[in-house]
């Protein structure tokens, strides 16, 4: 039987389904951005196909008055507007939940519902009789449902009005058009349906000054910021919007105003291999310089990910994670990376990664990265994630210190070479194990062969154990001290807490909202979201100080668990763990059941 | 052959180039290569060249794969930074080297294995970019450090040590090179000094990459009979094509360069290559009528040598990415970074 939601305010979620390639990704948009612009804390997830045109694809807004943002999985809504997945976007609604179709053709019976109400709205048809254009026609199908769901959820229609202005300034046609069709839609609401529903949107004042972006483009914005002047490239999902929004801001801000030269330097390599190269001989040779790529070209990188680490030249890699092993499923999100980048490359080899949990830190890591890389001499990789990198989010301002001064490493100037009488490569290091560098075309006395092959400190070719090990010794001293310089985790605490939980990155969200639930339900957990690799010391003292640790991480080998037991000294029986690995962004629900289970069974087996 | 230092003595009476540098300071530490390797004929041929056009140490970046050829760049001035990275991966790193620093001089050294099978990509899509570089291939047609395989320039029906013949076709750089936009191209025999040092003079004054394929024997591993990649076969095969002189820019000589008979092509920088001796109706920069010509001479099995292909018009990676003239590495954070008011109203697109 159908019942009455309760009235719910600037609580709930939605789903709208749509045919890939016909314009929905505008209108879907659309309504994320006008939520935001009411000051109500929303997110929005595009769960894409790999696929250009007319295979399905979601999306799901999720707004939450208490800044929950994380995915929902409980949809008070569908937007069911494609008839190839009609049966399962109907069976994923919540019991008296809506079903919002285009009924300019009838509903096959069997996809009724008992429990659930049908918004029929003939979308194909208002739009065949108001548009003559046949593109168009389909086009606006798209504008005119978000027109509905403007009545339906109480979404504010001056601010749509004035976004539909914004997207189309200086096309009048254009914006007259969206405009009737979006009244289309909104009318025909108010006319048929009892709007708004039981759950609906009331503007609030929650977003402040907060922007709503995606962490490639923040990613980017970083690199920008850091002063990266060389970015070499192989096209990847979902990395590829990092570079692509990293030219346009070079476009905007490196463009020399006297000389109409360009102060940057975008290189689309010929794969993988190449665009690390790029990086490695541009850092070598003194710029600031990254690649931006995704699990397969991780891949491909390992062979000169060792060359940098053993040479010691800095790069900086950003690797937004998708799904694996193999092509996996590009268009879909995880954390499968960790153990290949914490150890890329054959022989004795670590790096240091950094791990953003939204765009925000996607910006203030990227920097880090760079710093890092410089300071340590060595590869940095930050692994964003699709979630992360290909979503909007609702973020906070972005800030920037006009104080900042990039730590360029240890690099000997001309006036420092001069007063050396002989420099040697892998000598002179500092509290961090770190030796200085010279840089082609400063001073003749700075130069010496960097190579990859074996050599000893004095950076001369070796094949004499002692010699070698000399320089791989320092190597993972050096490796370890950087973990004091990573960002440190960030742990909260709550009084009579009985379990700790671990994550990183993306899963943050869905970790935060479940410790509120899991606390709900009598369970008190401490949370430590780690963000970089090596780990900081107080990572290891989290981890004995609770018992049982449950980390959670969204891949199938529980990696992150691995590393932490390679990398420390706790017992691998303390470690507990929740994956969840399907590629969609992770959900609270999931955590929760997770975690509550394993504790019912451990109570069990001591009771 | 690692444990012999060589001497620093430098005798008073040698000749010095524009900077006051002997011959001598552009030699770096002694070769570890077998006695008679071709690739240390190159190396001499380098040095020369290198002294000749009076480059500064420090301005030279010698850049390598993995191989023997990729030994070298230790071998040849010492003042210069070196980076011996890994198997065919120089031009990728060249590149991005490159592009983060235009005042220096890259001279990559490489060989048949290292730029025709596992660098071949990186090879071709250097030459596409026109990264301005000396690229030397050291080609041999066998990998000498795991002891004598063939390699991807190995001729159909050349010997190997054992007496196997090669079964597959080679790769010809030269032509491969023509067919993908190279700007300058050219052959040469390690054992041919007298015609590397002008290509090679001529090639670090090309705006863009300039590919040299130097047939360079292996003594230890391609120089029985049978092979066609040993000293008596290519001195046996070999034909010039085109003899050039390498005249610099700003010089006397050049009101006196004479016309008839001669080709001239006038590089970016206002020195001039003289082409002398070429066959009738070559013109080494009509890229069609040049790989035509090459095609002929290979079915006579002639190896052709000398400064084959030059194109000066065409822009090279930073004229193509309009990059600014101060290298990028150079450049201060000021004009990188576009600061916390920027930040701030782009934000406003954010929102």
């Amino acid at each position: 039987m159908q019942q009455q939601l309760r009235t719910r305010i600037n609580d709930f979620a939605f789903k709208l389904a749509n045919v890939n390639g016909t314009g929905s990704a505008s209108a879907n948009g659309l309504l994320m951005q006008a939520i935001f612009r009411m000051g109500i804390p929303v997110s929005g997830k595009n769960l894409f196909p790999s696929n250009i045109q007319g295979l399905p694809t979601w999306y799901e807004i999720r707004v939450n008055k208490d800044g929950h943002t994380a995915r929902s999985l409980d949809y008070d809504l569908m937007v069911a507007m494609n008839a190839q997945t009609y049966a399962r976007d109907i069976r994923e609604v919540r019991s008296s939940g809506y079903v919002l179709y285009d009924s300019s053709w009838p509903l096959d019976g069997s996809l009724y519902r008992e429990d659930v109400h049908f918004l029929p709205v003939p979308f194909a048809q208002m739009c065949n009789e108001n548009f003559a254009d046949s593109r168009q026609r389909i086009l606006m199908k798209n504008i005119a449902y978000a027109g509905t769901l403007v009545a339906a959820l109480d979404i504010d229609m001056p601010i749509v009005e004035a976004l539909l202005d914004e997207t189309f300034a200086g096309k009048a046609a254009l914006r007259d058009s969206n405009r009737q069709a979006l009244h289309i839609g909104y009318d025909y609401a108010r006319e048929h349906f009892h709007c708004p529903l039981p759950f609906h949107l009331e503007k609030m004042d929650a977003n402040g000054d907060k922007i709503l972006i995606d962490g490639n483009t923040a990613t980017a914005l970083g690199c920008l910021y850091a002063g990266a002047s060389i970015a070499a490239w192989y096209p990847i999902t979902p990395a590829t919007s990092v570079m692509d929004a990293f030219r346009q801001f070079c476009e905007r801000y490196r463009r020399d105003p006297e000389t109409g030269r360009n102060n940057y330097c975008i290189l689309q390599a010929e794969d993988e291999l190449a665009a690390i190269g790029m990086v490695i001989g541009a850092c070598w040779n003194g710029a600031r310089a990254f690649t931006s790529t995704s699990g397969p070209g991780i891949s491909l990188m390992n062979e000169l990910l060792g060359l940098a680490y053993y040479s010691e030249i800095p790069a900086v890699v950003i690797d937004v994670q998708r799904v694996g092993p193999s092509t996996g499923m590009p268009t879909r999100t995880q954390q499968a990376d960790l153990l290949e980048c914490a150890y890329a490359s054959h022989g004795d080899t670590k790096h240091i990664l950094l791990f953003p949990s939204d765009p925000a830190e996607c910006f203030e890591f990227a920097v880090k990265s760079f710093d890092l890389a410089e300071r340590f001499q060595t590869p940095v990789i930050m692994l964003s994630d699709l979630d992360i990198g290909m979503n909007d989010w609702v973020a906070p301002r972005l800030r920037w210190d006009d104080s900042y001064r990039p730590d360029r490493g240890r690099v000997l100037s001309e006036e420092d070479l001069k007063s050396v009488a002989k420099f040697h490569r892998y000598t002179d290091e500092d509290q961090f194990y770190v030796p200085s560098r010279t840089l082609p075309g400063v001073h003749q006395s700075g130069a010496y062969v960097t190579r990859g092959s074996g050599h000893n400190k004095f950076g001369g070719y070796t094949e004499t154990p002692s010699e070698y090990q000399e320089v791989v010794d320092r190597l993972a001293r050096k490796q370890k001290a950087a973990g004091s310089l990573v960002p440190h985790p960030k742990v909260q605490t709550r009084s009579g807490a009985q379990i700790g939980i671990v994550a990183i990155g993306g899963c943050n969200p869905a970790v935060q909202e479940a410790v509120d639930l899991l606390a709900a339900d009598g369970v008190q957990a401490d949370y430590m979201r780690i963000c970089g690799f090596p780990f900081h010391e107080s990572v290891e003292r989290f981890l004995y100080d609770h018992d049982p640790c449950f980390i959670v991480e969204q891949n199938r080998d529980a990696q992150l668990r691995s590393l932490l037991t390679l990398e420390t000294c706790v017992p691998k029986n303390r470690l507990r763990s929740v994956l969840v690995y399907g590629g969609f962004p992770l959900s609270a629900r999931l955590v929760v059941e997770e975690i509550t289970k394993q504790l019912e069974v451990t109570h069990a087996v001591h009771r | 052959m690692p444990s012999i230092v060589k001497p620093v003595a430098t005798h008073p009476s040698l000749q010095r180039n524009e900077l006051g540098l002997t011959i001598r300071d552009y030699e770096g530490s002694m070769s570890t290569l077998c006695a008679g390797c071709g690739h240390d004929s190159i190396t001499a041929a380098i040095v020369r060249a290198l002294w000749e056009v009076a480059m500064p140490p420090h301005m030279l970046a010698k850049m390598s794969g993995i191989g023997c050829s990729s030994k070298t760049p230790a071998y040849f001035v010492n003042g210069a930074h070196g980076f011996n990275s890994a198997h065919g991966r120089m031009p990728a790193i060249t590149t991005g080297a490159n592009a983060a620093n235009r005042d220096v001089t890259y001279i990559g050294v490489s060989g048949d294995g290292d730029s025709l099978s596992i660098g071949i990509g990186h090879m071709c899509h250097a030459i596409r970019r026109n990264v301005r570089m000396v690229y030397i291939i050291e080609n041999n047609g066998v990998y000498g450090l795991t002891k004598g395989q063939f390699s991807a320039s190995a001729d159909v029906g050349s010997k190997s040590k054992r007496g196997e013949p090669n079964q597959i076709p080679p790769i010809d750089p030269v032509l491969l090179a023509l067919s993908i936009g190279a700007t300058f191209v050219a052959r040469s025999f390690s054992g041919d000094k007298e015609q590397l040092v002008p290509i090679l003079k001529a090639a670090l004054a090309h705006r863009g990459l300039s590919l040299i394929d130097v047939i360079s024997p292996c003594v230890t591993f391609n120089d029985h009979s049978g092979s066609t990649k040993s000293y008596l076969h290519t001195r046996k095969h070999a034909t010039t094509a085109t003899e050039a002189d390498f005249v610099p820019p700003a010089s006397e000589i050049l009101a006196h360069i004479a016309q008839n008979g001669v080709t001239t092509v006038t590089m970016h920088d206002g020195s001039v290559v003289r082409f002398r001796s070429v066959p009738e109706s070559y013109d080494p920069s009509d890229r069609a009528r040049v790989t035509a010509y090459l095609l002929e001479r290979e079915k006579k099995r002639e190896i052709v040598t000398g400064l084959l292909f030059i194109d000066e018009s065409l822009p090279d990676l930073h004229e193509a990415n309009k990059t600014s003239d101060v290298p990028l590495a150079r450049l201060p954070f000021e004009k990188l970074c576009p600061g916390a008011a920027t930040l701030d109203k782009l934000q406003e697109d954010f929102r």
